[in-house]
């Protein structure tokens, strides 16, 4: 709550391209709220913004400034492995980078969800269907090492990619429970494994 | 039909003959290339045209309780004219008050003429009953704009407000994911997967995304109309459900006719 209001405070002194308008902007919140409904899985409030989603909503990012706040705040969430080990089978990571399952409405559960990681990220020396919205992660752990400030970089980025780049594209995958610590743990050994197929050709 | 079928399992097997030797990208690149020729071998047979088809026989018949056709129905261009009138909408209706999409332009039709209750279709499945008579009625229609150029009336305040309000909602994040329109469409020359992405915020992404659709689907058979197209960038959003003609719907596609505003229509398109 408090990370909020914080947050709230800064964009309101920020003059940001529809706060021009006020009366438009009224009247495109009360066409958003007119145009949705709950289905299955997904609540209508899902469609309404968090404040960063708010600040990240236009064609160009927000200030600096505001960039810095929402990073800093968003970096509080990132809750590290309590057993303090951070890999788990790169096998199973593989399936998780793979599948893009979960949270739409056609979903029976909001759990057991895919990572979506080849949607936008290439991985493997092998998988050629991978998208480029993302970065190339090809050789993940072979170009970066395995060092503690890597391993944990990469956990965080993992858990609340908004924490290190405000507006990024990439979904906040522990923060917004999208995907378990477990299924975390096995996506790092996908990434860091010297036999994974990120780094082994 | 079973020709057509044939063709598309040839390019799916060049598509699995290729990938023995080549390296990951140029592999990537490859089979995009062959998605787009066995579209291309399509195009001249688009399954689409059996549902226009249908369209074109149910446009005349007699129905509601006003047991009347859709003869007389403005699509914009004049009572019963239907050559080119989808080219040029999503249009401001004088006689609604409202900016109208085909589809819900068509309900008032539906409505006014033949005195059906169209509040039904939010309750339809796709595919099934009175939206299955929609989405017939829209091949049809579309059909008779092909070879046209976009061309949406900009001109009326109401229509500027709508790209405002459309625009909003393009760039509009949210959902478990935090994703808006533009997370995908928002950039030049991307793609999911193999997917290729058209950056929606330019002519040129617009005009091949608003001009192809409503399309047929290979994938899954099935003829789906724009609001069908958008309903389903919004499950894979991970949004709740646009209610079907609601003004998101119909706000996006001002944003996205306007953007694309001169670039040729190709319908009924045909995907993947």
């Amino acid at each position: 709550m408090k990370k909020m209001i914080t947050i709230a405070a800064i964009l309101a002194v920020t003059p940001l391209a529809w706060a021009a308008d006020d009366a438009l902007y009224a009247d495109f919140k009360a066409m958003m709220d007119a145009s949705f409904r709950s289905k299955g899985i997904v609540d209508k409030y899902r469609m309404y913004q968090l404040d960063f989603q708010k600040a990240c909503s236009q064609d160009k990012d927000p200030s600096a400034k505001v960039m810095q706040a929402i990073e800093a705040e968003q970096l509080k969430t990132i809750r590290y492995p309590a057993d303090g080990q951070y890999f788990g089978d790169w096998k199973q990571g593989e399936k998780i980078a793979t599948s893009g399952k979960g949270l739409t409405w056609k979903d029976k559960t909001p759990h057991n969800n895919g990572g979506g990681c080849y949607n936008c990220h290439q991985l493997s020396h092998h998988e050629i269907a991978y998208g480029t919205i993302g970065t190339s992660l090809l050789e993940y752990g072979k170009q970066r090492g395995n060092s503690d400030e890597v391993v944990k970089y990469t956990w965080g980025k993992i858990y609340n990619a908004k924490a290190f780049n405000a507006c990024s594209r990439m979904p906040r995958n522990g923060d917004a429970e999208i995907l378990t610590e477990q299924q975390m743990k096995h996506l790092m050994a996908y990434l860091f494994d010297p036999n994974s197929p990120v780094n082994k050709k | 039909m079973r020709n057509r079928t044939a063709q598309f399992v040839m390019a799916a097997g060049m598509i699995a003959l290729n990938v023995t030797t080549w390296s990951p990208s140029a592999l990537a690149d490859a089979a995009t290339d062959e998605i787009a020729k066995y579209r291309e071998m399509l195009a001249d047979g688009n399954p689409s045209e059996l549902v226009a088809a249908q369209g074109e026989e149910l446009w005349k018949v007699k129905r509601g309780t006003k047991n009347a056709t859709l003869e007389q129905c403005d699509l914009g261009l004049g009572p019963g004219v239907i050559k080119g009138a989808s080219a040029q909408l999503p249009r401001y209706f004088k006689d609604t008050g409202r900016v109208q999409d085909l589809e819900t332009r068509l309900m008032t039709c539906m409505e006014t003429l033949q005195g059906i209750d169209t509040k039904e279709l939010n309750k339809t499945k796709w595919g099934k009953g009175e939206m299955e008579k929609m989405e017939a009625l829209v091949a049809y229609v579309v059909t008779e704009s092909n070879g046209h150029k976009i061309n949406v009336d900009m001109r009326p305040a109401q229509m500027k407000k709508m790209y405002e309000l459309g625009k909003m909602a393009f760039f509009y994040r949210g959902g478990a994911m935090d994703f808006s329109c533009a997370t995908c469409h928002g950039q030049p020359d991307k793609r999911i997967r193999l997917q290729d992405l058209p950056d929606l915020r330019e002519h040129k992404g617009a005009a091949a995304g608003w001009g192809s659709w409503p399309a047929y689907r290979v994938s899954n058979g099935q003829f789906w109309t724009m609001q069908h197209r958008l309903n389903d960038c919004y499950r894979q959003q991970r949004f709740p459900e646009p209610i079907y003609g609601s003004d998101v719907t119909i706000a996006l596609s001002v944003y996205l006719a306007a953007n694309g505003n001169g670039g040729p229509v190709l319908t009924p398109g045909l995907k993947r």
